[in-house]
């Protein structure tokens, strides 16, 4: 063949090879993002406010990142079979071939599913388990919640600095509480206080009469609190005002979780002047809040958003905005490479990746509950920003 | 003047191993090649039948009603668990190790389960399945309590086959293991000591006169059907690498009361079956109503308890009468 | 002494709720695992006549034991009575499927969170003795458990009805012959059951919480009590009901360590001691 003919069948290809890319409505490959999530069984509302979240990013970005549809694959795990939660994830992986999982409500099933990531390599983002441990299973995790001791380390050094000298600390017995627990001595007794007693309850017991008498007797100033949201807090407030402990000056300072929206109406007046820290409150005063709050009760009327659909909510921004890094690739190494170091504006305020550990960094608020306009809302009246997670080595 | 012996014939018979019963054990190979996607369910549902037959022995041969099976589930996995992330990673031995724990619990336990009315051996079971619960609950530094036990590393079996993401190496060792306890338990019912067992459950105040020590004999089946579901509980184990306390809840011994009564108790087979129409089912609903699954799984055992007794297997069987009798009608002699 | 009083209390509840299935089990020899699901219909039904209707509270309490009652007719007219012939493992069976579809149910009607439930005013707070704090409304639970308790042994042993009653579970047969309707006394037992469950139900709200999960998360303890305490004796679900009760509240406070094991390994003890509980007798249908 003639040179001419040559240079011109080589432009012909690459002209083509370049007006395929260009030509608009010939996709990408969509983007399948598998969630395992307990939608049954004692934690339902967990998975149902983490799939509100991310459903509602979705519409409102259409749907589409970076040129690829999403297809939401969901699973439910029930919350309570890890061996569920491994298969459900295995099964997104192989069945449906997901190129992202996401979800995980608890530490078992994060735990668990963990090692599918690994074998896969898919990257996984986790949007409530709280373990600190659990960016440690695999390296392709990145969280995008909260742990433990991040939300418990700053209430802590907010009582020492506010004239509390001796706390009782009250801890639901498994993972997550030993790490409240465990982080809110620490950082307390640094700071010069005193724990006059602890206690860890059964994670299956609302009757807490004996416990709370045993405080009562210790005259604390205040109580360090840490159970499974729901049930236990309403039966604890309800326990602590029955003996009047809050007459007899004893304060309770908590984690977040037991005054979060999707229990304090349950809870009612009794959850009044608890001091408690976490990232999200639906009263938080920023654009990005309203707008959010706005948009979730627009779309659910009959639910108030809370910590965890926002996780679910920026579990999506954050796939979407590495997306916008990497191009489009979502293969494993690529992503998590992209995704560490990430920064935006969450509707909880600023939060970004940590390159090290793959968690969360952001800023936790101290909060007080008080009556907003008729509903009950947690305050924010201090905070501790760019917070990473103080229970890694 | 009386035989002097006795028939044994429909006994053998029974013994020997039907075409139905070869054609069965042809399903999970055929399950193999066509469902290559869905390896892990089928392993898990391997697993779960072997625990419903280690509850079949006891309580469709014994009549034992046990609501805390669960008990020896969680032992075996929790050994194996433990022996895997300690360094002994080796499966077939972590096996053993586990079946010999929960067969000691069993045996001890055997010792309370003997006395007293049903509702009595009801709370029993499940008194000792909820002590276990609260012990390894409590026990966070060993059994890593409610977040679970992980960590754990399994060695590749016979030393060359990886446990791997599509789950080929789990699938043939539950299936192996499923078969070959299967086996024994079916040499087990069909012996001297099995029928001995269906005569206690029928009667058990007449035994005695019979040479069988009814105590002895219960207590026997009470172990090895503790040392069968603590093989079943180390197989979870080892195929997913974790441990959690779900493996101990009343919740678990529940559900699997359920499955045998679905396939039909006291033939083996009830237990297979009863399993893969309960997980088949539950796998396919939960993805459609997985809030209200509950709901029809309640209907359902209605339906059965009030209409179809005998399960799955009493459902067959009685098609297999109907059978029978239209031949006899339509070759059979005026 | 609080300890005592808070543990006498825990066990009062514990009774209230768990005498009605000692009824059923022993007079009419039926496993009614349902029992709390009744337990849980009795709570909901106080709840949302509280809440959205308004009634004052110890209106309510009646109600729902009524409410119940009338449940429980229903389903003994309907379903119930075909398995009283059954086997022991039948009824359980037939019970728990009851159960996960109560749950079911309730979980679509009302959702899977907890059910707020504010008391009135003179049942809140605490009444403060040297030495001794008394809850007000574990009071009100300690008084209305020994009125039920008393109640219920002038019933079956002073009443025409108990009498009725116990000649129909002694011989069923030999009672018909006497002219004692049987089938409706069993009826109204069940009906009485039933009502005791939800009155239970109702008044463990405040203290138990309430959701969908209730009657299995606590099927365990009234199992208990009636295991312990005999089946068909309200004397002997009266005693297991408070050593349970005290023991747990206790041991939890004592050596919280041990927390929940404590109430299992009690009764494991004393039913290896006592197979057929404190005071078991067996109905003889």
């Amino acid at each position: 063949m003639n040179l001419i003919k040559r240079v011109f069948l080589r432009y012909l290809a690459l002209a083509t090879m370049l007006g395929i890319y260009s030509v608009p409505g010939i996709a990408a490959e969509p983007l399948k993002i598998g969630l395992v999530l307990p939608l049954s069984g004692p934690f339902a509302s967990y998975g149902k406010q983490i799939e509100n979240g991310v459903r509602l990013y979705l519409a409102q970005s259409g749907g589409v990142f970076s040129g690829r549809k999403v297809i939401l694959f969901v699973k439910d795990d029930t919350g309570v079979a890890p061996e569920i939660s491994k298969r459900a994830a295995q099964e997104l992986v192989v069945q449906d071939k997901v190129d992202i999982l996401a979800g995980f409500g608890l530490t078992p099933s994060a735990m668990a599913a963990a090692s599918v990531a690994t074998q896969a390599q898919k990257p996984m983002i986790v949007m409530n388990a709280a373990a600190s441990a659990i960016t440690t299973k695999s390296e392709y995790i990145v969280r995008v919640s909260h742990t433990l001791p991040q939300i418990t380390a700053p209430i802590a050094t907010w009582a020492a600095k506010n004239k509390i000298r001796k706390v009782y600390t009250l801890v639901a017995d498994f993972g997550p509480g030993q790490d409240a627990e465990a982080q809110f001595k620490k950082t307390f007794m640094a700071a010069g206080g005193e724990i006059v007693g602890e206690v860890r309850t059964p994670v299956k017991n609302p009757d807490f009469a004996p416990f709370l008498q045993k405080i009562k007797d210790a005259k604390p100033d205040a109580i360090f609190l840490f159970v499974p949201p729901g049930e236990q807090t309403i039966a604890f407030m309800k326990g602590f005002t029955e003996r009047d402990m809050g007459k007899s000056g004893i304060r309770i300072i908590a984690t977040g979780d037991l005054t979060e929206e999707d229990v304090i109406d349950g809870v009612g007046d009794n959850a009044l002047g608890i001091v408690n820290a976490l990232q999200y409150s639906e009263a938080h005063n920023s654009p990005e809040n309203k707008a959010y709050v706005a948009a979730y009760y627009k779309a659910y009327p009959k639910s108030r958003p809370n910590y965890m659909s926002v996780s679910g909510y920026d579990g999506m921004q954050l796939i979407a905005r590495t997306l916008e890094k990497t191009g489009g690739d979502a293969s494993g190494d690529r992503f998590i490479a992209a995704a560490k170091g990430l920064a935006w504006t969450s509707p909880r305020g600023p939060v970004s990746i940590d390159p090290l550990t793959r968690d969360i960094v952001q800023t936790v608020y101290i909060r007080r509950v008080e009556r907003v306009a008729g509903t009950l809302q947690n305050v924010e009246f201090e905070q501790t920003a760019a917070l990473r997670d103080p229970g890694k080595p | 003047m009386l035989p002097a012996s006795f028939d044994l014939t429909r006994l053998r018979a029974s013994e020997r191993w039907r075409v139905s019963e070869r054609l069965f054990w042809m399903l999970p190979l055929l399950a193999y090649v066509v469902f290559p996607d869905s390896l892990v369910l089928l392993t898990h549902l391997f697993i779960t039948a072997l625990f419903c037959l280690s509850l079949d022995l006891i309580l469709g041969y014994a009549g034992i009603v046990s609501l805390g099976h669960a008990a020896f589930f969680g032992v075996g996995a929790y050994a194996a668990g433990l022996l895997a992330s300690h360094g002994w990673g080796e499966p077939l031995s972590g096996l053993l190790v586990a079946g010999v724990c929960a067969a000691v619990l069993g045996f001890v336990t055997s010792l309370l389960v003997l006395r007293g009315t049903d509702l009595t051996r009801l709370m029993v079971t499940l008194g000792v399945a909820m002590m276990l619960y609260e012990v390894a609950n409590k026990m966070t530094s060993i059994t890593g309590g409610v977040d679970g036990l992980s960590g754990m590393v399994v060695d590749p079996l016979f030393g060359r086959f990886q446990f791997d993401l599509y789950g080929n190496t789990a699938f043939w060792y539950a299936l192996a293991v499923l078969f070959a306890l299967f086996w024994i338990a079916r040499k087990l019912v069909h012996s001297p000591f099995g029928l001995s067992l269906q005569g206690i459950r029928l009667n058990a105040g007449r035994m005695p006169a019979l040479g069988a020590p009814v105590n002895a004999r219960l207590a026997a089946i009470y172990t090895v059907g503790a040392a069968y579901a603590g093989i079943a509980g180390a197989l979870m184990a080892q195929t997913t690498q974790f441990v959690a306390l779900d493996a101990l809840t009343f919740n678990r011994s529940a559900e699997l009361l359920l499955m045998l009564v679905l396939g039909g108790s006291g033939s083996l087979y009830g237990a297979l079956l009863g399993t893969l129409v309960f997980m088949v089912a539950h796998h396919a609903l939960a993805d459609v109503t997985p809030e209200y699954w509950e709901f029809w799984l309640g209907a359902l055992l209605l339906a059965i308890v009030l209409f179809a007794r005998g399960g799955v297997m009493g459902g067959l069987r009685y098609l297999a009468q109907c059978v029978q009798r239209l031949s006899r009608v339509g070759g059979g002699a005026p | 002494m609080t300890v005592l009083f808070d543990g006498i209390a825990s066990g009062m509840l514990l009774f209230l709720i768990s005498v009605g299935l000692s009824v059923t089990l022993g007079l009419m020899n039926f496993v009614n695992l349902a029992h709390g699901a009744f337990a849980m219909a009795g709570g909901y039904v106080c709840v949302v006549l509280l809440n959205t209707l308004g009634l004052p509270f110890l209106a309510c309490l009646p109600l729902a034991a009524l409410a119940t009652a009338a449940m429980g007719v229903l389903l003994e007219r309907t379903l119930y009575r075909h398995l009283y012939g059954a086997t022991h493992l039948d009824q359980v069976l037939f019970s728990i499927s009851l159960v996960f579809m109560a749950m079911a149910a309730t979980h679509y009607g009302f959702g899977s969170q907890q059910q707020p439930l504010e008391l009135p005013e003179f049942l809140r707070g605490q009444f403060h003795l040297p030495g001794l704090d008394m809850g007000v409304y574990r009071l009100f639970l300690i008084m209305v458990g020994l009125l039920i308790a008393l109640g219920l042994h002038l019933l079956v042993s002073r009443t025409r009805f108990g009498a009725q009653l116990r000649a129909a579970v002694d011989h069923p047969r030999m009672a018909r012959g006497m002219g004692i309707h049987v089938d409706r006394l069993f009826t109204l037992t069940f009906a009485l059951g039933s009502a005791l469950a939800g009155l239970g139900g109702a008044m463990g709200v405040e203290m138990l919480g309430l959701d969908p999960g209730f009657p299995v998360k606590y099927v365990v303890y009234f199992l208990i009590v009636v295991a312990v305490g005999g089946s068909g004796s309200i004397g002997g679900s009266l005693l297991a009901s408070l050593v349970l009760g005290v023991v747990d509240v206790a041991g939890k406070y004592y050596v919280p360590q041990i927390g929940a094991f404590l109430i299992y390994a009690v009764m494991v003890v004393m039913l290896v001691l006592r197979p057929q509980g404190l005071f078991g007798r067996h109905a003889a249908r």
